[in-house]
């Protein structure tokens, strides 16, 4: 038999990758000269369990760096080396080039072999410079035995070897005569080893000659130095027993008892070790206890399991777990359970139409039945959905390394505040939110808080904040980064505008101004930071957050601080949507994005050229996109004064939908276009109706931008 | 009739192979997420074995080997502890709480099928 | 001879291991594909279309829970009378982990193909692009044209799948 061990890796990764940000977030926050016991524990067990699993499982490369991080650790944790600013820098660097690592497994890049090198170098310098202050105390003769060295990790298993010895002697009659001395030595010996009595003198023999079997890794004459004192001169013989001591590879385990099952010989012995440590009982066979008890019954010997302990085991044992009973469940088999959910929705939905025309009263109790199922689906619906949430404190916990490494690097002094870290959201959100709230954080370190000398000029604290807060709000998740810092720069802004070529008149409300940081190409910064690099702006925040549907705002007070505020639907599979017929099709808009919707009337309709291109809507015009113009919808009616007009808002930009009627409103069940097709312009995904056709939902940011140019076009 | 096995690791992805491990060797097996964990789950049923790590959270090996060798029905029961921590320090901690014996993780999951044979057969 | 290595591409044929296909009725001709590649046949039902697709691309069709995009072969191609009757097929291949329908007129047989009964097909015509074709082959007395189905549904001119540089 063999066992595959890559079955494992995942939970390996996953596992991994929860001690990496725990060692991120404890040394991030760590007090460096009052360290907490109990984070050091933490930070070391973290580091410990990712070198076992990591060796278990063959990645070499990452045992190898939690090594020395785990033996750096530990000589901190207990005490016997202060932890520096160094060491935390050392390990949070490790702590990189391991997920990098982890990453490489996964087969998603990997990390740079120089930076390895360099890194475990590194860790290596320091474990040595501090080594020779502080004593560390051995007290088991353990130190004889030279330590394995550090940088050799795979030799740790073979560093050891014990010897099984043979060990015959007979006590001094004095000792013999006194069972508490003989059961000393035992114990001194059992202190170095495991100790196995093979024979002893019976009570009325002639041979007074003790037989012991004992596993140690100390010398030989070690073990002598110990009988010296208590056998008769002379009748000590310490040989290795044949065939062992065993190579390197067999001391991977041992014992320290003997194994009755295995070993019958030591039967008797058995019984004499019990007698050292408990009662002394005689029994028949295998002499350890005298009643027969449960206990006894499960003993390694001829251990009897009942059935019914068995089917304790299974039935029993989850509800006992205590309280952080959790199950890993793979992603797909969550989104493939969200998919039947909202397959029962629709069949619901279904139900519920075709119902709709029959008599209440003869169908008194099919009513109530699929009044009950619609009730029930959408709690089911809402229980399942929640197993997606995830709380935002998965993208919230990479911002402390975040602002430590910027306020290092750019010598501000900043404190990072997070409200509401146990906010949930749709996991695809959690994952997709990572990015641009790092850079909201970034930039509001970046340009928002100001270098000490300038809040100490401008009569503020050195130290600057910056809050990170995340909260439901009707719906929605709100999440704010805010820093009170030295706000937002009118007359810049719009200058940089203007060399920008935007158009920004002087009138332009503050609201509007602060809107032109989101355009690409922009950056309030006098000089390009390092920060700044990497071609991400503002625009590219707000480009990804409209693309989850959500929008970003932004409000700032001169020499107070800077507010940026992201609202977000609570999830992605689902969606609070207004349906539209347009001919004979209906598209799906989603409601976050629409404002209001009107039936025109001749006066408001603008028309540039003679063609009809805008409403005037409370004295502003608002360019149209025909909707069956622009999907070649041939039956769709073309008189604006007889259909419905939808108006749309994203991120600020107005435009109207022109539709046929307004059919309703409800959530839909998002079904991805590109599992089996592709991204199609216009639309961001398709939903099943009630009737179990297809329905496309219409991409409003998109058509947004594109009302844009059409005006711009126009005008 | 199968033995019951008890294995407490804090390391899910070491849990789940000692797991596949044990019962592809026919053996019934049972996890533990550390030493408290293992203590209540020792309570609720019997084992014929128990395995743990040494370094968890809540209760270390040490702590629970010494917790079953006070309960009556643990006595006699073989404790192995799978430690990464092989120094002899630990393994002479390891015998004065209790253990049976000790084996060296990481570990060849074949090595461990041949090691629980040793002991309960 | 660039239809050599066409014909050669699949190393079954060289293995000299018979081949199950379905086939399929475009207007006048018959069509072979791998049977491994058929998931299910099924009727014709109403698509919803897709705004400035190719023609060929009728749209997409909700089953059983996922959105399956269906491509009429007779457009592709331009062979056969493009109604919609009781009688209209789609055939429901898997591509990879895709699901994709095809609408045919009728499906004809399934039957079992030896690499001798294959020809290359090297001065045949049809709208068919030429690395789509897997060959010619001879059931009695009749014509199949085998199409290989998987590749031509990936290729960008199905537009099917995503290119990188689609914005």
């Amino acid at each position: 038999m063999s066992i595959d061990m890559s079955q494992f890796y995942q939970v390996f990764f996953d596992e991994a990758a929860e001690h990496l940000g725990q060692i991120e977030n404890l040394l991030v926050s760590i007090d460096l000269r009052h360290p907490d016991e109990e984070e050091l524990n933490a930070v070391f067990r973290a580091a410990h369990s990712i070198k076992g699993s990591a060796a278990t499982f063959g990645f070499s490369d990452m045992a190898d760096i939690t090594h020395v991080m785990e033996s750096l650790l530990d000589e901190v944790r207990k005490g016997t080396r202060a932890l520096s600013a160094d060491m935390v820098d050392a390990c949070l660097a490790a702590r990189d080039i391991l997920t990098a690592q982890l990453a490489g497994h996964r087969g998603e890049g990997g990390a740079d072999p120089a930076h390895t090198s360099a890194i475990v170098t590194r860790l290596e310098q320091l474990l040595k410079a501090g080594n020779s202050p502080a004593p560390v105390v051995e007290p088991s003769p353990a130190a004889a035995t030279p330590a394995p060295p550090v940088a050799a990790p795979p030799a740790l298993s073979s560093a050891l070897t014990a010897g099984v010895f043979d060990v015959r002697f007979v006590p001094e009659p004095h000792v013999a005569s006194q069972p508490e001395l003989l059961d000393n030595m035992l114990d001194e010996l059992g202190r170095l080893g495991g100790v196995e009595i093979v024979s002893r003198p019976a009570v009325d023999s002639d041979d007074p000659q003790w037989c012991l079997k004992i596993t140690s890794m100390m010398p030989a004459d070690m073990l002598r130095d110990v009988l010296d004192f208590m056998a008769e001169p002379g009748s000590v013989d310490i040989s290795p027993v044949g065939g062992e001591p065993p190579a390197g590879e067999e001391t991977a385990y041992g014992f320290f008892d003997p194994l009755p099952d295995v070993l019958p010989q030591a039967a008797a012995g058995g019984e004499e070790a019990a007698r050292v440590e408990c009662v002394a009982v005689e029994d028949e066979v295998y002499g350890f206890f005298t009643e027969p008890s449960p206990a006894v019954e499960s003993r390694p010997v001829e251990a009897e399991v009942s059935p019914e302990s068995v089917a304790v085991a299974e039935a029993v044992v989850p509800a006992k777990g205590g309280g952080d009973t959790s199950i890993r469940v793979g992603v797909e088999k969550v989104d493939q359970m969200i998919n039947l959910v909202g397959e029962l929705v629709i069949t619901q939905a279904m139900l519920v139409a075709s119902a709709q025309g029959i008599d209440p009263v003869l169908y008194e109790r099919l009513l109530a039945g699929i009044d009950q199922l619609q009730r029930n689906t959408r709690d089911l619906q809402e229980t399942v959905m929640s197993v997606r949430m995830l709380p935002i404190s998965m993208v919230f916990s990479r911002f402390p390394r975040v602002v430590r490494d910027l306020s290092r690097k750019l010598d501000k002094r900043v404190e990072l505040k997070l409200l509401g870290e146990h906010t949930e959201l749709d996991k695809g959100l959690v994952e997709r939110l990572a990015d641009p709230l790092t850079h909201l954080v970034r930039n509001s370190l970046d340009h928002g808080i100001e270098t000490p000398e300038k809040r100490r000029a401008a009569g503020k604290p050195e130290t600057g904040i910056i809050t990170v807060s995340a909260s439901h709000q009707s719906g929605n998740i709100v999440i704010e980064v805010g820093d009170d810092g030295a706000g937002l720069d009118r007359a810049r802004i719009l200058a940089k505008a203007r060399e920008k070529g935007l158009s920004a008149p002087d009138s332009l409300s503050d609201a509007d101004v602060w809107m032109l940081i989101f355009e690409a190409g922009f950056s309030t910064a006098d000089v390009v930071t390092e920060v700044s690099g990497r071609g991400v702006g503002m625009d590219v925040v707000r480009r990804n957050i409209s693309a989850m549907g959500g929008r970003v705002d932004v409000q700032s007070i001169l020499s107070v601080g800077t507010r940026f505020t992201v609202r977000l639907p609570l999830t992605l599979a689902i969606l609070d949507g207004m349906s539209v017929r347009v001919g004979g099709e209906t598209y799906i808009l989603p409601l976050g994005h629409v404002a209001e919707s009107l039936q025109p009337t001749a006066d408001m309709i603008h028309s540039i050229s003679g063609v009809p291109r805008l409403i005037r809507l409370r004295g502003r015009y608002v360019p149209v996109i025909e909707l069956h113009r622009e999907f070649g919808v041939a039956d769709g009616c073309a008189d604006w004064t007889r259909g419905i007009m939808v108006v749309i808002d994203v991120d600020g930009s107005q435009a109207a939908l022109f539709v046929d009627e307004l059919l309703g409103q409800h959530q839909v069940v998002i079904k991805s276009l590109e599992a089996n097709f592709r991204r199609i312009k216009g639309f961001s995904g398709a939903t099943i109706l009630g009737d179990g056709r297809v329905a496309m939902i219409l991409d409003l940011p998109a058509l947004a931008s594109r009302a844009r140019r059409l005006q711009s076009v126009a005008a | 009739m199968s033995k019951n096995i008890l294995a407490i690791d804090d390391s899910a992805s070491i849990r789940q192979m000692v797991n596949f491990t044990l019962k592809s060797a026919g053996y019934h097996v049972v996890d533990a997420v550390d030493g408290r964990d293992g203590l209540e789950r020792a309570k609720s049923q019997q084992f014929d074995l128990v395995l743990t790590d040494q370094n968890m959270p809540r209760m270390d090996g040490l702590a629970l080997i010494r917790a079953l060798r006070e309960m009556p029905a643990y006595q006699r029961t073989p404790i192995l502890m799978l430690t990464t921590e092989s120094s002899d320090e630990m393994k002479l901690q390891g015998r004065a709480a209790g253990a049976t014996g000790w084996m060296v993780k990481p570990f060849d999951p074949l090595k461990l099928i041949e090691v629980v044979r040793k002991v309960i057969g | 001879m660039q239809y050599v290595a066409t014909t050669h591409r699949d190393s079954a044929e060289d293995d000299g291991l018979a081949q199950e296909f379905l086939t399929f009725i475009l207007g006048d001709e018959e069509y072979a594909i791998d049977i491994l590649k058929v998931q299910e046949i099924r009727g014709y039902d109403p698509v919803t279309s897709i705004a400035n697709a190719p023609a060929f691309i009728k749209g997409v069709i909700n089953l059983r829970g996922t959105i399956v995009p269906i491509v009429d072969l007779r457009i592709k191609f331009g062979v056969g009378k493009i109604e919609y009757t009781a009688f209209t097929v789609v055939i429901i291949l898997n591509i990879g982990p895709r699901v994709v329908g095809v609408v045919v007129d009728s499906v004809s047989d399934v039957l079992t193909l030896l690499p001798r009964d294959i020809h290359p097909a090297s001065d045949i015509s049809v709208g068919i692009g030429a690395g789509f074709l897997k060959g010619l082959g001879t059931a009695g007395d009749r014509m199949l044209i085998l199409l290989d189905i998987d590749c031509m549904m990936r290729s960008p001119e199905m537009a099917l799948i995503d290119t990188d540089d689609v914005a």
